[in-house]
């Protein structure tokens, strides 16, 4: 499988399922390629052309799920005993791994809405930010316990995301309002808690997100109001930015951006970083966890 | 319980009397094993406690190992601690040639005492090198087996050892190793064989521990060092001078600001170092630290031990450094090996500390010493302390062997390490 039909079956995959994450669709792919591999004469062979796919992925879609993800499948499936002599053995058992790994992650936007719609109490204000499919599905179950709650969601600038979430939640028939990413500030002492998801939750608590969900995060701070996480382990990623210029360029801009353009000082960044301690609770697939034990869960996953 | 069980019953059946009995036995066995479980505090925080210090004098006696007595007039906050004075080290007490102390060992001791030796790496690495050569000038008595008389041999060394300079986190973890090593050599191992185990032991535990975790951490480190940083450090610590010195070979231009302390002005050790290697430094005393810190863009800290609940112990003036880093919103890095991460816990700076010589605060300007006759004033007290604690809310990462961590990861770490061993 070479570098184009790699990126041509990966945007398939999003095209066709566009509730899939994008993480899962990396996987779905990596898991392709291996079943179709037959140029990797050794185990060690194979891990290469595995993380040279993740880097290929990583340069069609440039979110830090994709990153994530990759890594976490790579270290999923070369973690059992691959002491068979013969190398077709050895790929049969990783594939068969892959698979329990894809089914795994697959129900884990479920696990992470039965964990949170309880979070959310009738008669509820709910602040969300940009479009997130887990967000969606958390205010989708709670919806469907029969409680009643109203959402404003931030237009999220320049890609207008949130305009696109107000549209789902209104095909839920859930009362929604959007509000400039500006008038964050003025809204936030209306509402009772702050919902967003993540690209991606960080080593120290912290979690990357589209731009502006820092800012929320201060002005709910400064308000006492409860900021919660929603987002499924395998965005769990091994950095630690100790400050918005300590993200990875690769992760700030969009793959096209990253590509086209020489200067990244003139592009305005698509992600920002929110530190640990702005963080009341973060929602996982693994459980309800504090910013503090994302740290022990992450050790658990890659040690 | 038991004497309730008495009253209530009017005749004395042999049901009854065996009742009473097992309940008896069972409090006592609570009792014994609550004792087991509950960590006594160690004695050298505890003497303004007259029966604990004629308990460690008598134990001392039985060692043969001579008390040092202490010095000066303590402030009361810290009159739990010792306070010893470098001008009367403990080895003017011994007899020579001493029939109980190896003499690297006494070497080892006075080197501590007078602080030739300093620095948590240094006296760490320095302590095994002197049990390495007891290991090597050590025979087995006839009937005794080598796994059990090597450890009774160790004990009264590292009383000495505790009278010259309180042992520091990692020389108690570096002890417990090498403890365990020896009683888990097998009895029926020939002498020089069980020697030579012991030594490879230690030297890859100083190999592994110190030296491969060093180059580890600036690896990590390196990551975190940007083109056009500026980065404040604190006092001499020899793993972030090595860090620094690694970083500045691989190219990456950074300028470094060295703060530094009295009595003790370890950073002109830092700079010294730093400038030889072609790093452009500043110098600055603590109290400039809020007028420097607008132009830092990180700040790098040593540590002396990581405490089970995030708290990092380091020399004193480490937890103003990070507190007003915090303030200005500079990010700290904790560099620390996992060798120095103990299982105690403590919030505060006061109730395990060591006092260090008090004489060292008087300095002589223009001719002029003062505070000269500093003991003749009944109500001064003088002051010299060596280590403070800093709570993990001011860190902002630790980096470790293992990787780059926060604060609070320090009992998982603790954990996956206890799970290995």
């Amino acid at each position: 499988m070479d570098k184009d039909e790699l990126v041509e079956y990966f945007r398939t995959q999003v095209r066709q399922d566009p509730e899939v994450p994008s993480a899962v669709a990396a996987i779905r792919t990596l898991l392709e390629f291996l079943k179709r591999d037959q140029t990797g004469e050794t185990i060690l062979g194979l891990r290469e052309n595995l993380t040279q796919t993740i880097r290929r992925l990583e340069e069609a879609d440039s979110s830090v799920a994709v990153s994530s993800g990759g890594e976490l499948f790579l270290r999923f499936i070369s973690l059992t005993s691959l002491e068979h002599p013969d190398l077709s053995q050895c790929k049969k058992v990783m594939v068969e791994r892959g698979e329990l790994f894809l089914k795994k992650i697959s129900l884990s936007r479920s696990k992470v809405a039965k964990l949170c719609h309880t979070f959310i109490k009738d008669g509820a204000k709910i602040l969300t930010h940009s479009s997130s499919r887990v967000v969606l599905k958390v205010l989708e179950s709670a919806a469907a316990d029969k409680k009643r709650f109203t959402v404003y969601v931030t237009e999220s600038q320049p890609d207008s995301a949130g305009r696109q979430m107000a549209d789902k939640l209104q095909n839920l028939n859930i009362p929604v309002t959007v509000v400039l990413d500006a008038a964050v500030g003025y809204i936030m002492e209306k509402v009772d808690l702050v919902i967003v998801g993540a690209e991606g939750v960080v080593e120290s608590g912290g979690i990357i997100n589209k731009i502006g969900t820092y800012q929320l995060a201060v002005c709910s701070k400064a308000h006492n109001k409860p900021f919660y996480v929603v987002a499924e382990s395998f965005k769990f990623v091994r950095l630690y930015p100790l400050n918005q210029q300590d993200v990875p360029e690769r992760f700030k801009y969009k793959a096209d951006t990253l590509k086209a353009v020489e200067d990244l000082a003139e592009e305005h960044p698509m992600i920002d970083y929110t530190p640990p301690s702005l963080i009341t609770l973060l929602f996982t697939d693994l459980g309800v966890l504090t910013p503090s034990a994302v740290s022990d869960e992450l050790i658990k996953l890659y040690l | 319980g038991t004497s309730v069980v008495v009253y209530m019953v009017p005749q004395y059946s042999s049901i009854h009397i065996a009742a009473v009995v097992v309940s008896m036995f069972s409090t006592i066995i609570c009792g014994f094993l609550f004792l087991l479980v509950v960590k006594r505090l160690p004695e050298h925080v505890q003497v303004d406690d007259p029966a604990v210090v004629k308990r460690l004098a008598k134990k001392l006696e039985r060692q043969q190992i001579p008390l040092r007595s202490d010095y000066g007039y303590k402030v009361s906050l810290f009159s739990h601690l010792h306070q010893y004075s470098r001008k009367a080290p403990l080895t003017q007490l011994l007899s020579i040639p001493s029939t109980v102390i190896h003499p690297s060992i006494v070497r080892l001791g006075l080197q501590y005492s007078q602080g030739i030796v300093a620095g948590s790496n240094a006296r760490s690495v320095a302590l095994l090198h002197a049990f390495k050569q007891v290991i090597r000038d050590y025979t087995t008595p006839p009937n005794e087996e080598l796994s059990r008389d090597l450890v009774n041999k160790l004990k009264p060394y590292i009383s000495f050892l505790n009278q010259c300079r309180p042992l520091s986190a990692s020389m108690g973890n570096a002890i417990k190793y090498i403890k365990k090593e020896i009683s888990n050599i097998p009895s029926q191992c020939k002498e020089e064989e069980a020697k030579t185990k012991l030594l490879t032991c230690i030297d890859r535990y100083i190999e592994e521990k110190i030296v491969l975790a060093a180059k580890a951490i600036s690896k990590y480190a390196i990551e975190k060092i940007s083109d056009g940083d500026v980065i404040l450090v604190y006092g001499y610590s020899s793993l972030v001078n090595n860090i620094l010195c690694e970083a500045f070979e691989k190219s990456r231009k950074f300028r470094v600001i060295v703060v530094d302390s009295r009595p003790r002005l370890e950073g002109r050790e830092a700079l010294r170092r730093l400038v030889q290697r072609g790093i452009s430094c500043t110098y600055v005393l603590i109290s400039a630290l809020s007028y420097i810190l607008p132009e830092v863009s990180k700040v790098f800290l040593g540590a002396h031990a990581l405490l089970a609940n995030g708290y990092v112990m380091s020399r004193v003036g480490t937890s103003q450094i990070a507190l007003v880093a915090r303030t200005y919103n500079v990010p700290v890095l904790v560099c620390c090996e996992t060798y120095k991460f103990c299982e105690r816990v403590q919030t505060d700076s006061f109730v395990s500390n060591e006092l260090d010589d008090p004489d060292d605060l008087m300095v002589t300007r223009k001719g002029k010493t003062q505070l000269e006759n500093w003991q003749d004033v009944s109500s001064l007290g003088l002051l010299n302390l060596v280590y403070d604690v800093t709570p993990p809310d001011f860190v902002d990462l630790v980096i470790t062997d293992l990787g780059m961590i926060p604060c609070t990861s320090v009992p998982v770490v603790l954990r996956v390490k206890n799970l290995d061993q």
